[in-house]
């Protein structure tokens, strides 16, 4: 008796579980399952050849081809700026180490638009190095060297958010141990941090790419909307969109979509094999508790 | 210093080096340079702008909609993650990972998807509209479209707190006599509820910066849909730029504030977390109490 006691008060009953799970599950499939859905079917509406045709588009094309460009162009910079600051700020104390932290997570508080004025104001015609890139006819903004900082501006801390507590939590033993062995510091860096981080790096990396190929705001702000020239795939949407091409957006935005699921699968499989990895660690090492 | 004679391991300096040059060029730099901008101005004229009518209207459609679309993902976010946390149903791995779909879809996809199906033909808006719910191109939209971008912050911030409530509490709490609402409401919120702030200041801090998916299903109306990022878009086309920045700089500042709440409310949350341990006691005296 006491036993059942227990779980009537442990446990909702049951209409409440039903509500909840209901409420929950409805309030998803009409604020993320529905859009999604939308997506797709908005872009098929007139059928797959119409579909076909619309994404054949030169300037989609063109649009698709600088997005992956910018992407891979703001990719190794994120990764080296990522692995230094989490090998500093997880492996060594310092003063100033926790504003460090908050200047790193930053761009996630700043608006996108303002995160492309300030690059205005400092490579614009009446910004601060303006005349100087005019003179020697460097363009920057409403130019692809612009919209590559902007997106630097926007990712850089997607890896280092991922690697910090992942470092923190592994401690420096097993660098320490090589390099009391006689291991030289890259030896140390390529045998044993890079092995034990390659799935919180690979993590931070799937992250930081879905922004860059997604962001909107920023670039847009200094990318100067040149078709064909400055055009990434979401701003290519936009201009579609206000054109009432509804079928050629939908086809754009349509990619986009699939990138994101892509996104959403290899995010989930690598939380599942970080997990795996994890839970080895600690079967192998009973009594000794990562932290 | 005996600091540094304690480093075994290398690149300290490098690193360290590194990381600051990079930031001081991509952050400190471009951000400096703003401020610099914004002097030229001076506090009083700054205020001037910010403070005229198409400004305050802006500020006050971005304000009191990101603290609506917060407020719902508070509300809806807890029943979201106590439901994929404690309760187990079909397809529960795959609705738990589209949580992060906000967050990997381009913010201009979502905001077309969202004015489609909310417009007067939609699939959403052709069954609202008769109801008196004009939600495309009107404030409500905002709403929307900020609600769906700042979805997954309350739920994963709550989920791993909610994993880490140990049962024997409750079961302390319900052997001891209370219902299942006393030890939702007495036990198990006040755990969570440093959490659920968290999630919140997030969600609003992340909503009033937010343009891509605002735009399009807006309306974009001056004084009555137009947000404040939109409005220092319009002012950079209009060649204005000294409007923009006074406007950025206080958008800025308002970022810097909230950075700093939601600092102060991850610490107490960590903190608050430690103090569950006179209630662990409990509830192990409280099952010995059974057992005797």
């Amino acid at each position: 008796m006491s036993h059942n006691k227990l779980t009537r008060a442990t446990q909702e009953p049951a209409w409440v579980r039903r509500t909840l799970l209901a409420v929950g599950l409805g309030f998803l499939f009409f604020f993320l399952g529905l859009p999604l859905l939308a997506v797709f079917v908005e872009a098929l509406a007139q059928g797959l050849p119409v579909y076909l045709e619309a994404l054949q588009d030169p300037e989609t094309r063109s649009a698709i081809w600088l997005t992956v460009v910018i992407a891979l162009a703001v990719l190794p910079f994120n990764i080296l700026f990522g692995v230094a600051a989490a090998w500093v700020i997880a492996k060594f104390d310092f003063k100033g180490k926790s504003l460090l932290i908050t200047l790193i997570d930053l761009p996630f508080a700043v608006s996108p638009v303002v995160a492309g004025l300030i690059f205005i104001l400092l490579f614009g015609a009446q910004g601060y190095f303006g005349p100087w890139l005019a003179a020697n006819e460097y363009k920057v903004i409403f130019a692809v060297p612009g919209m590559i900082i902007a997106t630097l501006f926007i990712t850089f801390p997607f890896i280092a958010r991922e690697l910090i507590p992942l470092m923190q939590s592994q401690g420096k033993d097993e660098e320490e141990a090589a390099i009391s062995l006689g291991a030289s510091g890259w030896q140390m860096f390529w045998r044993v941090t890079l092995p034990n981080i390659k799935w919180g790096l690979l993590y931070g990396v799937i992250l930081s790419n879905a922004r860059a190929m997604g962001e909107f705001g920023a670039v847009s702000v200094v990318s100067g909307h040149i078709r064909g020239e400055t055009n990434t795939l979401p701003l290519h949407v936009e201009i579609l969109y206000n054109e009432y091409n509804a079928i050629g957006a939908f086809a754009a935005a349509s990619v986009l979509a699939l990138l994101a699921l892509v996104t959403l699968v290899a995010k989930t499989v690598v939380e599942w094999r970080m997990r795996k990895e994890t839970e080895m660690l600690n079967a192998e090492l009973p009594g000794e508790k990562t932290q | 210093m005996s600091v540094n004679s304690q480093r075994v391991l290398p690149g300290f300096g490098l690193a360290l080096g590194y990381t600051l040059v990079y930031l001081s060029l991509l952050i400190l730099l471009p951000l400096g340079g703003m401020i610099l901008k914004a002097s030229e101005l001076g506090l009083a004229q700054i205020l001037d702008i910010a403070l005229g009518e198409r400004s305050l209207a802006a500020f006050r459609v971005t304000f009191v909609s990101s603290l609506l679309a917060a407020s719902i993902n508070a509300f809806f976010g807890l029943i979201v993650a106590w439901v994929l946390v404690r309760y187990s149903f079909p397809g529960k791995r795959f609705v738990d990972a589209l949580v992060d779909l906000p967050f990997a879809l381009p913010t201009a996809v979502a905001g077309i998807t969202l004015a489609t199906l909310y417009a007067g033909n939609g699939w959403l808006g052709r069954y609202l509209e008769p109801l008196g719910f004009k939600v495309a191109y009107t404030p409500l939209g905002i709403v929307v479209a900020l609600t769906f971008v700042t979805l997954p912050f309350v739920v994963r911030t709550l989920q791993p707190v909610i994993e880490d409530i140990e049962t024997e509490v409750e079961e302390a709490a319900a052997s001891l006599g209370a219902s299942r609402w006393q030890t939702f409401a007495k036990v198990i919120f006040p755990a969570i509820g440093p959490a659920l702030l968290t999630g919140f200041a997030l969600a609003f801090a992340r909503a009033l910066g937010e343009f891509g998916s605002v735009i399009f299903i807006a309306g974009n109306l001056p004084l009555i849909s137009e947000i404040v990022p939109l409005l220092i878009i319009s002012k950079l086309e209009q060649y204005d730029v000294l409007g923009a920045t006074a406007l950025a700089v206080v958008m800025l500042a308002i970022s810097f504030v909230l950075l700093l709440v939601i600092n102060v409310l991850q610490w107490w949350a960590a903190n608050r977390h430690k103090n569950v341990e006179p209630l662990e006691v409990a509830a192990g005296k409280a099952k010995q109490g059974e057992g005797a």
